[in-house]
């Protein structure tokens, strides 16, 4: 199967504290993917923003990064939207929000509104830094979609680009799939056997999945399969949380199958608790 | 053999003991049910009306294997005010729907419903009810019938009834209050006295045996009529036969009264309170280790309450001092309950005249302790040592219950204790925002298959269930890691919860542990104290007792380790069948050799629950030993013990040493492995040294004397007779 590189990064970019953080972010990702990079600023042009945007990107210039900026007033949402379509962006980059006091991320109202309309695949960023964090452990969803397959391959590819050490595949089974409810000892053993079997189940699964990716890029990652009894959507991000993932991969939802009309919300669960960085897969 | 057929053996030979404890437990149920009858204001058969038909019932249908059914101390203040305001008929029209109520909670899944009470609250709500069976007994023990229309009037009262009965002037009645205030003595110090024979009858039953035998001295040894007060004696017992003729005309005519539904939903709240408190407390005394279907229980229940209704008997509820006795004297599945029903059947049909001859004041006595139980000032005090939050809770529970009724009381607890969380989190948000999340993640981790749950946000009354869904679907015995590290908000309840799971685990071999709390002492970010941390051995008493200091002389003289501090690790106790059904509180004053093979201590554990609840001190010596040895159980050969072999205890006889088996009492599982065992040495010994209670496990021996804490001089002998014991044995 082929992975899909990202061939153009976007992210919006405003001149608040974190622009610097965003920035080099941002050109990092592009330059370890083999990416463009596209700057969208809401606002109008003018030369100051232009050359404080410059010498921001002048060291990843160097490097071999290619870039354009693009200005242009109007409402945030609308704007990076159709910019992110008319330049044909792959993966769009938001910043996250700091809840007072807490060390808890969540997703603002604008960016919120782009994760959701978006046509191509988002990363959510908590925690931007100027210095380079290196991208050790990456989570990604295993669940039973159609859409699955391409987000582990895409997990791959990114470990592969960035050096990651670790991926964590994580099954969420719903707890509707086991039909006996525990009451009691014969119950509690026949549940076990139950989850016993499932868990055998999802795991040939996913080993399916990564036999079909090539092996140039599963080679050098340590490999790991994790069946979680619990809520979709959620389940995930809290196992990403306590695993210090820095990586979290999920899909995107469609809005229209089968899956999504049960579970109409499970990426809006990590969107009001970001666990760690995550890539919504398009 | 198949499968089916060894069920069926084994309920078949552990069926003698089974009517055995059945029959104790109904020794106990007699008197509780006319009592908690009479105090309800229901003609006294009500009781055991019910406690049969939730005998015969919940045996057959119910989902727990120990417990013992029938007419709770709960509810007496419910049913009170259920039939002073609808009146005996309706009462009963209103038992047998909240008996379809409680089966319908059953259906509906609904056994975690006492999962979301605060557990202050339900200390608060059951203090109450102990005060309202206190406060109303009280004037009839001293033979002092008096008519309140609040309950705290009763409570008020309690010292001019005290002076009145000091200064009685009607003989009738000085003997009566006299018999309520020996019975109350009774009650008082039959914990205290350890002697078998004793205590193979009940308290309760010993009151009820003496009463008659008090009337029957009146009546055939003093030609005399009986001395106490027509009006203070029992009356309105039926006999068998008036029961099934006159089975009350039910009213359903108040069906449309809300004053008739808020009686429904109390009784059926408080029926399924108690019940599931009691179940899950009597799950943790199970000699098996088996686990409660509670949902099916809470069927049975219904179902049992219905029927009773319908008889002219109380609500059914699961009964924990019942239960303890139960599990004590050796009952080991349903059937104990079952039997239990029909003793009591038996005692109605063969004694129902005997039981008029019992005075009103030796009754309300037991009521009276029962009810001091409940509200005793051990549980405010240690509600107290939890924190000064929970004291809140718990009183404004205690009070809004006396004053206005029940179920406005559990509300106020609920809600106050909710403030509170508020006022801590210093906002609501917490609450708000995270209420619905699922929060609890729980997965089986690669390596080693321990269990790892996550916690998130907050852990309170509000969610706790979400978390014990997690739990009860890990066997008992896995290892278990509860972590609260991203958790801000833990109270109390969990906590009390947890240490329940943490005793359920370590109990059934599994491990518990709870981890990321002491996080949350430092971190400034949550400054409250709800989550108190689990609970840590008592730190050292500075100064030792005369006796402590005495060992330390011992030991320093042998070279022997000794501390004297509590210590709650007492794992290797639980293999011990002795303890199967006793809860060790902690041991202390340790004695041990330097390594740590032999090792003598003192301990302190408890038997039974509530008000059939000993706590016993007792010396022991535990013996470690390198090799295996078959297990078994050696004491003297006395009466009793011939009273268990025809309940199914079977001395195993040691060939060529009949005075060795004429004088003890051998019990075993593996009778070909115990009789090589016995060899002349080992038989010797035992024969020429004093008689010690000798218990293996195993890998490791037991062995105390009496059931007190051992002195010096008995210390000296215990030790060295145990380690001649290890030197024979290896």
């Amino acid at each position: 199967m082929s992975l899909k590189p990202f061939k153009k990064i976007g992210i919006g970019v405003t001149f608040s504290p974190n622009l610097k953080a965003n920035i080099h972010e941002a050109s990092r990702l592009a330059l370890r993917l083999k990416s463009n990079l596209v700057l969208i600023h809401v606002g109008e042009q003018s030369t100051e923003k232009d050359t404080k945007f410059h010498a921001i990107l002048e060291h990843f210039v160097k490097k071999g990064l290619v870039f354009e900026i693009i200005f242009k007033p109007g409402n945030p949402v609308d704007v990076i939207l159709s910019i992110t379509n008319e330049k044909n962006i792959d993966l769009l980059i938001l910043g996250a929000l700091q809840r007072e006091n807490f060390l808890k991320y969540y997703v603002g109202s604008i960016a919120r509104k782009i994760t959701r309309k978006a046509q191509c695949s988002v990363l959510l960023l908590i925690n931007p830094s100027v210095e380079h964090i290196a991208c050790q452990h990456i989570v990604v969803n295993g669940l039973k979609d159609p859409k699955t397959t391409q987000t582990i391959n895409t997990a791959f590819y990114v470990a592969h680009q960035l050096n990651s050490e670790r991926i964590t595949i994580v099954e969420e089974i719903n707890q509707d799939e086991i039909a006996i409810k525990v009451d009691d000892d014969k119950s509690l053993r026949k549940t076990n056997i139950l989850k016993e079997r499932i868990r055998q189940r999802e795991a040939s699964r996913i080993n399916e999945i990564i036999k079909t990716i090539d092996s140039e890029y599963t080679k050098n990652i340590s490999i790991k399969s994790q069946p979680i009894f619990g809520k979709q959507g959620y389940s995930i991000g809290h196992y990403a949380q306590i695993m210090r993932a820095d990586l979290l991969v999920m899909n995107a939802p469609s809005k229209m199958t089968f899956w999504d009309r049960l579970f109409p919300h499970d990426i809006e669960h990590i969107l009001t608790e970001l666990p760690t960085d995550v890539l919504i897969i398009q | 053999m198949s499968p089916k057929k060894n069920i069926l053996i084994d309920f078949l030979r552990s069926m003698p003991k089974n009517i055995f404890s059945g029959f104790v437990v109904s020794l106990i149920a007699l008197p509780l049910g006319l009592g908690l009858a009479m105090a309800s204001d229901a003609p006294p058969i009500a009781g055991i009306i019910a406690a049969i038909i939730g005998g015969l019932l919940v045996s057959i249908l119910g989902g727990s294997h120990v417990t013992i059914s029938g007419p709770g101390n709960g509810l007496v203040g419910v049913l009170l005010v259920a039939i002073s305001t609808l009146g005996l008929e309706s009462a009963y029209a209103a038992i047998i729907f909240s008996g379809i109520l409680m089966i319908l909670l059953g259906f509906l899944r609904l056994g975690k419903l006492a999962d979301f009470f605060p557990s202050s609250a339900i200390q608060g709500m059951l203090a109450a009810i102990g005060l309202i069976i206190l406060g109303k007994q009280f004037h009839i023990m001293l033979a002092h019938k008096i008519d309140r229309a609040d309950t705290i009037d009763y409570l008020l009262e309690i010292p001019y009834t005290i002076n009145d009965a000091i200064h009685y002037k009607n003989p009738g009645l000085i003997y009566a209050a006299i018999i309520g205030v020996l019975s109350l003595c009774i009650m008082l110090f039959y914990p205290k006295i350890r002697n078998k024979y004793l205590q193979l009858i009940p308290a309760p039953m010993w009151i009820v045996i003496l009463s008659i035998g008090f009337s029957y001295y009146f009546e055939l040894v003093a030609h005399e009529a009986n001395p106490i007060d027509k009006n203070y004696m029992i009356s309105g017992i039926p006999n068998i036969s008036t029961i099934i003729s006159e089975i009350p005309i039910i009213d359903f005519s108040k069906i449309g009264t809300s004053a008739f539904w808020a009686s429904v939903v109390a009784l059926t709240l408080i029926a399924s309170i108690e019940s599931l408190l009691s179940i899950k407390a009597v799950d943790k005394l199970d000699p098996q280790k088996r686990r409660s279907n509670v949902n099916r229980d809470l069927k049975a229940l219904g179902l049992a309450s219905v029927g009773s209704g319908f008889l002219g008997g109380l609500n059914v509820v699961t009964v924990i001092a019942r239960s303890s006795v139960n599990v004590n004297n050796g009952g080991s599945n349903r059937s104990s309950n079952f039997f239990h029903a029909l003793f009591l059947v038996i005692f109605i049909v063969l004694f129902s005249t005997e039981l008029k001859r019992i005075p009103l004041p030796a009754l309300m006595a037991i009521l009276v302790f029962t009810g001091y139980k409940l509200a005793s000032p051990k549980t405010i005090k240690n509600i107290f040592s939890i924190g000064k939050e929970q004291l809140i809770i718990f009183f404004v529970t205690l009070f809004v219950t006396l004053k206005v009724g029940l179920i406005t009381g559990i509300t106020s607890g609920v809600v106050v204790t909710f403030i509170i969380h508020i006022i801590m989190n210093k906002g609501v948000s917490l609450f708000a925002r995270n209420v619905l999340k699922p929060n609890v993640l729980m997965f089986k981790e690669d390596e080693g298959g321990n269990y790892y749950v996550s916690v998130k946000h907050f852990c309170s009354f509000l969610n706790f269930y979400r978390l014990k869904e997690k739990l009860d679907a890990i066997p008992e015995d896995r290892d278990v890691v509860v972590d609260f590290s991203l958790c801000q908000f833990v109270d109390h309840t969990v906590m009390e919860n947890l240490n329940d799971y943490q005793e359920l685990f370590t109990k059934r071999d599994g491990h518990f542990e709870v981890i990321g709390l002491d996080m949350h002492d430092t971190d400034s970010k949550h400054p409250f104290a709800m989550r108190r941390l689990l609970p840590v051995p008592n730190l050292i008493k500075n100064s030792l007792t005369k006796r402590q200091s005495a060992i330390e002389g011992f030991a320093k003289d042998y070279g022997l380790n000794y501390n004297a501090d509590k210590q709650r690790e007492t794992h290797f106790l639980d293999y011990f069948l002795f303890f199967r059904t006793k809860k060790i509180n902690h041991i202390y004053n340790k004695l041990s050799e330097k390594n740590l093979a032999i090792k003598l201590f003192d301990i302190e554990f408890s038997e039974g629950e509530f008000i059939a609840k000993e706590v016993v001190r007792s010396t022991m010596l535990h013996i470690q030993l390198d090799k295996n040895i078959p297990e078994f159980t050696l004491d003297r050969e006395g009466f009793l013990e011939k009273v268990y072999a025809f309940a199914g205890f079977k001395d195993i006889p040691i060939q060529d040493h009949s005075d060795f088996s004429k004088r003890f009492y051998l019990l075993g599982e593996d009778v070909e492995a115990i009789k090589t065992f016995f060899n002349d040495d080992i038989t010797h010994f035992f024969e020429s040294n004093p008689y010690y209670h000798i218990e293996s496990n195993g890998n490791a021996i037991l062995v105390f004397g009496k059931e007190r804490l051992a002195s010096i001089k008995e210390i000296k002998a215990l030790f060295d007779f145990g380690k001649r014991l290890k030197d024979v044995i290896s």
